[in-house]
Formats: structure tokens, sequence, C-alpha cells
């Protein structure tokens, strides 16, 4: 591990640890000094990837949610990684509107949003194995960009 | 999550407090749903004033209302929208098919002239 800043987090993928996930990971972030813009951004991120892991890879069962975060420089990296069902076709998974799930008042913008409020979004899965979602978000200074 | 209803003549107003995620979604459709049992109810607002937080399971909640009010013919609003919820909904493209206002008071007005013209276009 090259970085001195770093943080692991595992969890049993329960739907009333969505928000603890996210504001731990917050919390972390928060020693670059981000905006509150940012830290929305990062929070609203890594729901989004810890709820997918929640209902799409362990869907009925409940399994291990491994959250990791480090910082170098500036800049905040973010894995959420699953050993559930996997993805068998990311790039239709990533497209906007897509759900394997309507039926559940789902928007399918899970990941649009993740590429939204990030700088990098990368998916690796392995159909059966598991799936991992890194997050990359560089935080602009708040001393060098005052906010508009 | 804590959520208030009220009801104005044939609207439900729904102020919700708290975040807004997959786990606390369910609440949001379950209260809609038992309110929205009253087929007299042809309005729906939900004041997001209170959320500090809001993921893509608000987005299906706030649609999958859309839709239930669109069944009825119903109309459907949204009013007072933090900061910190401003964006999600932004690239949801919810702006297209519901409207925003400000206040409580302009989404019940706006809603209620809305509801009047649609009475009107349906007596012709
Ligand atoms: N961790 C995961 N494991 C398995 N499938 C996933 C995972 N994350 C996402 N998916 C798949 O990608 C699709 C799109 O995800 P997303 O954009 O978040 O939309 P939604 O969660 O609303 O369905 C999901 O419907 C699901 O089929
Ligand atoms: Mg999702």
């Amino acid at each position: 591990m090259k970085s001195q800043s770093y943080m692991k987090l595992e969890i049993p993928s329960r739907s009333d640890n969505e928000a603890f996930a996210r504001v731990v990971v917050a919390a972390f972030a928060s020693r670059l000094d981000p905006t509150l813009d940012e830290i929305s951004d990062i929070k609203t991120a890594v729901s989004e990837a810890v709820t997918n892991a929640i209902i799409h890879a362990y869907e009925d069962r409940v399994g291990l949610i491994t959250i990791t975060a480090y910082l170098e420089q500036n800049k905040l990296t973010v894995e959420i990684k699953d050993e559930g069902i996997g993805i068998e076709d990311l790039e239709m998974a990533r497209q906007p509107l897509y759900t394997s799930k309507p039926e559940l008042d789902r928007s399918g913008m899970g990941f649009t949003i993740m590429e939204n409020f990030m700088d990098e979004v990368k998916v690796y899965s392995a159909p059966g194995k598991g799936t991992t979602v890194v997050l990359v978000k560089e935080i602009r200074s708040k001393k060098e960009l005052p906010s508009s | 999550m804590e959520i208030e209803k009220l009801i104005c003549d044939d609207c439900l107003i729904m102020r919700l407090r708290g975040e807004l995620d997959h786990h606390q979604a369910e609440q949001v459709r379950a209260a809609a749903d038992e309110a929205l049992q009253d087929k007299g109810l042809q309005r729906l607002i939900l004041n997001l004033g209170g959320l500090s937080f809001m993921d893509s399971a608000g987005i299906g909640v706030i649609l999958g209302r859309y839709k239930q009010m669109q069944q009825r013919q119903g109309q459907m609003a949204i009013c007072e929208i933090p900061r910190a919820v401003a964006k999600v909904l932004e690239i949801s493209g919810i702006p297209r098919v519901i409207p925003f206002y400000k206040s409580e008071i302009e989404a019940l007005r706006q809603t209620a002239r809305g509801a009047a013209v649609k009475r009107r276009a349906r007596q012709r």
C-alpha cells in the first residue's frame, strides 16, 4: 500500500448499513478538507455502490461488503467490493436507466450518479464471483478555489 | 426518516425529513400507498425541505409515486428542494416531468390551478 492514509471497513450487506458506510467514508475524506458539495457527492456515490452490493450482488442473502479507501495528495480512492452474483454485461449495466429490477422502483441511475459525482469510476466484475467498484475523486482545496 | 402527512382538499402533502436512501425508501412508499388508498386524492406534493441526503432510491420513489398519480389522472409536484438533493434530481430527468416549486403554498396554488384546467377539459 503506497498510501499512508488508509481505511478498511467490513459490513454485512444489510440496508441499515448504507448510512453508516457513507458516513464513515465521508469522515475519512474530510481529512482533505473538502467542501460540503464534495462531501455530498462522495456520500451519494458510495451509497449507490453499497446499495448495489446489497440489493443486486447478494439479493436475498446477507454477504460481506468490504470498503477500503485511501488518500494520496488531494485524491480520494474508494473501493467497494462484494462477493455476490457479479455482472454479466458491464456495458449494459452502466447505461443510464438500465436496471435488472424495475419492479422494485429502481431507477437504473446508480452508475450514472457515480460517474457524474466522481472523477473516475471503474468496475471489475466476474459472474458468480463478485464485483468491485472503484471511485476516485480529486478534492479541490477550498483555499485555492473560493466557492462561488 | 420522519414523514409528515397533511391533507388539504384533494391534495396529499408529504413532508420528508432525514436521509432518503434505499433503506428508508420503503417507509416513504408505504406511507404514500396508505394515504393514497383514498381515491379522492388527486394531487400529491412532496416537500423535500427536510432532506439532508438523497440517492437514486429517492428517484425511484418519486417516479413510482408519479406513475401512481398519473394512473388516477392526478397531479404531482415537488417543493423546497435542498442543495444536497438538487444535483441528484437534476441528473434524474425528473424536472422534465414533475414541476418544482420554491414553497409548499406555491405548489398548492399551482396544482390547484392545473386541476381546474383539467376538470374543464374533461367536462368538454
Ligand atoms: N454489485 C453488483 N452486483 C451485481 N449486479 C450489479 C451490481 N451493481 C450493479 N449491478 C447491476 O447493474 C444494474 C444497474 O445498476 P444501477 O445503475 O445502480 O441501477 P439500479 O440499482 O437502479 O438497478 C443493476 O440493475 C444490476 O443488474
Ligand atoms: Mg443502484
